[in-house]
């Protein structure tokens, strides 16, 4: 039966592919080739259709002022000079760039700190992982709306705290200076996904290194900076690159809690490009905006691929 | 600097050493779960505690009320009633799409790219690598032309479907998960006559179940948190999943109820903890799977 199943697609995907069948039997090399095509199918579809596709077309659409429904008509580089001038995408890029510049290597060092904590062999460790990682499983609306009402300058759990040891508290989210720095601590809530990584690439450091450091004569310390830390160096590039890439788009804080607000302290670039195209319908100015988002988080990877003969360790143990 | 100590001082230092990190490590503890305290004392309050100030942290008395008031309809344009109950069916229902969707998919191509040798396999792999960094939100605009040419805007297509085409993250989980397969389980099923469609799903599908269900958990609280693309796409209130609904709370229907805001929040929360506790070690070992090995 599943042999009957097997052949039939095999003819099915020769048909397809218009390879010729061939009464020799073809070598193992070939059908596992072809099977191999077979599985990768859904990826292709899907690569073209929902990656390479939309990422070509992007800048394809940043060329035409469009609504998609009523008009469509060529501006050439029109949205492209005014993404470069106009003050509010300005003022979203440098919002973001605020929240990168903070809450990227803010989270990461919080993250590889507790991970070192509890890695230094605590009783019920499982129990501390456990309540640092929770916060990052929930990370959504949920967690914006609960941050809004901590946040609250009257009846909120922060001012609440600073006033029992004689602070008084900002406005947090409601005033414009504070509101970006609330949104980034918010984000070191969410440190504990980091966390777990950095306990498992600290626990894989091989012992023996320890062991030489220490015979060398080498202190806490300088195990530290000089064993730990770059034995670790290859899972914090991963992990920072990924976070710039999360934190270059960030737009659910901003959109639930303050609506960019106030006086536009929190309007980030995915946030300005959602209410250029979706809610005024410039389609094309806001692929334009999209295309230069995308520019800049390209020049941060490579800028992070270039770093890394500086600073991360590949060793082979 | 380098005193020769005594070992009685040593181990006092030691001891304090101790206590200095667990203080610490218990500090950071109550910092990260004060939150969800929070969140839990305020969704039990009574009515107009919440609002003194300065804020009390104790509720006067236990007030289970407003777990009521969210599952309670939701009038909306008069004869139309909406509700939680029907916005957390729709979240349900579309995580365990997606979930089914992304298991399928992805696990197909991770086989191919992890067991069979084919041409350009190398190639193809540092493609879908490279695509994993590639920003969602950038192909937003041409991604949603694409779907409202399909007329598939208000619908929950855009949602589903791109899971099922293997999304690069899980591809990437589970070709490591296949590679630690022996090999020589292939090469025994290849000369029992086995193909590899017959060794994918009678030999790698089974040994490599726990992958795949760290797959639909993850895709699960992926859809289940998503907030952005239901916020594109959905624009009718009854199909709602519960991160959308949940701003409906925040007085858009009447005066925002603090308690039950707090309320409807802490049971959206609630899904994909149960699947954390459910599945913890699994999950801990597929975020680090995917997180050191980049």
């Amino acid at each position: 039966m599943a042999i009957g199943l097997e052949q039939h697609v095999e003819q099915k995907s020769r048909r397809i592919l218009g390879i010729k069948a061939r009464s020799r039997p073809r070598s193992l090399a070939q059908r596992e080739e072809l099977y191999a095509y077979l599985f990768l199918t859904p990826w292709i579809i899907g690569f073209v259709l929902f990656t390479a596709g939309p990422m070509i077309a992007v800048f394809g659409i940043s060329l035409f002022r469009t609504n998609f429904l009523t008009e469509t008509y060529y501006v050439g580089s029109k949205w492209w000079r005014a993404v470069f001038t106009d003050m509010l995408v300005r003022k979203a890029l440098l919002n973001t760039l605020y929240y990168v510049a903070v809450s990227v290597p803010g989270g990461t060092c919080l993250a590889m700190t507790i991970a070192i904590l509890l890695n230094q062999g605590m009783k019920a460790q499982s129990v501390w992982r456990t309540i640092y990682f929770l916060p990052s499983l929930v990370s959504g609306v949920a967690v914006s709306v609960l941050w809004q009402w901590l946040y609250h300058p009257d009846i909120g759990l922060f001012n609440d705290l600073l006033d029992k040891i004689g602070i008084v508290g900002p406005q947090w989210i409601w005033s414009s200076e504070w509101a970006m720095p609330s949104i980034i601590a918010m984000s070191l809530w969410g440190a504990g996904g980091a966390m777990l990584i950095y306990l498992a690439g600290l626990r894989g450091i091989p012992t023996v290194l320890y062991e030489a450091a220490e015979i060398d004569g080498a202190g806490t310390w300088r195990r530290f900076w000089h064993v730990t830390i770059p034995m670790l160096t290859p899972t914090i590039f991963f992990n920072v690159v990924m976070n710039l890439i999360g934190s270059w788009q960030v737009f659910t804080q901003a959109f639930v809690m303050t609506e960019g607000g106030p006086n536009n302290a929190t309007l980030t670039m995915v946030l300005h490009i959602y209410r250029t195209g979706f809610q005024s319908t410039f389609f094309g100015y806001a692929s334009a905006q999209a295309g230069l988002l995308f520019l800049v988080i390209l020049i941060f990877i490579l800028t992070s691929l270039r770093s890394t003969s500086f600073w991360v360790h590949y060793e082979r143990v | 600097m380098t005193t020769a100590r005594s070992p009685r001082s040593r181990k006092l230092s030691y001891a304090l050493s101790r206590v200095a990190l667990y203080v610490a490590v218990i500090i950071g503890a109550i910092a990260f779960g004060l939150p969800f305290v929070w969140m839990v004392r305020t969704s039990v309050m009574p009515k107009l505690q919440v609002y003194r100030f300065p804020p009390e942290w104790i509720p006067e008395e236990l007030r289970w009320e407003f777990f009521g008031v969210v599952f309670a309809p939701i009038k909306y344009g008069g004869a139309v009633e909406y509700s939680f109950p029907k916005w957390l069916q729709n979240s349900f229902y579309l995580s365990t799409v997606t979930a089914v969707g992304a298991v399928l998919s992805s696990s197909l191509v991770g086989f191919a790219f992890g067991r069979l040798r084919f041409r350009g396999r190398d190639a193809l792999f540092l493609v879908l690598l490279s695509t994993m960094i590639l920003p969602q939100h950038v192909r937003l605009i041409p991604t949603y032309l694409l779907f409202s040419k399909l007329g598939w805007v208000g619908t929950y297509k855009p949602l589903i479907a791109p899971t099922y085409f293997a999304p690069a993250f899980f591809v990437f989980l589970l070709r490591q998960f296949f590679m630690q397969i022996p090999r020589e389980m292939d090469d025994a099923a290849y000369i029992d006559g086995c193909s590899p469609i017959g060794l994918f799903f009678r030999i790698h599908l089974p040994l490599s179940l726990p992958a795949l269900g760290v797959v639909m958990i993850f895709q699960f609280n992926g859809m289940w948190n998503n907030f952005f693309l239901p916020l594109l796409y959905i624009r009718d209130i009854a199909k709602y999943p519960v991160a959308i609904g949940l701003r409906y709370f925040q007085g858009r229907f009447r005066q925002t109820q603090i308690q039950a805001l707090m309320a409807a929040s802490l049971i959206s929360l609630i899904p994909p903890i149960m699947l954390f506790f459910f599945a913890q070690r699994r999950m801990i070992q597929g975020i680090v799977i995917t997180g050191i090995k980049g």
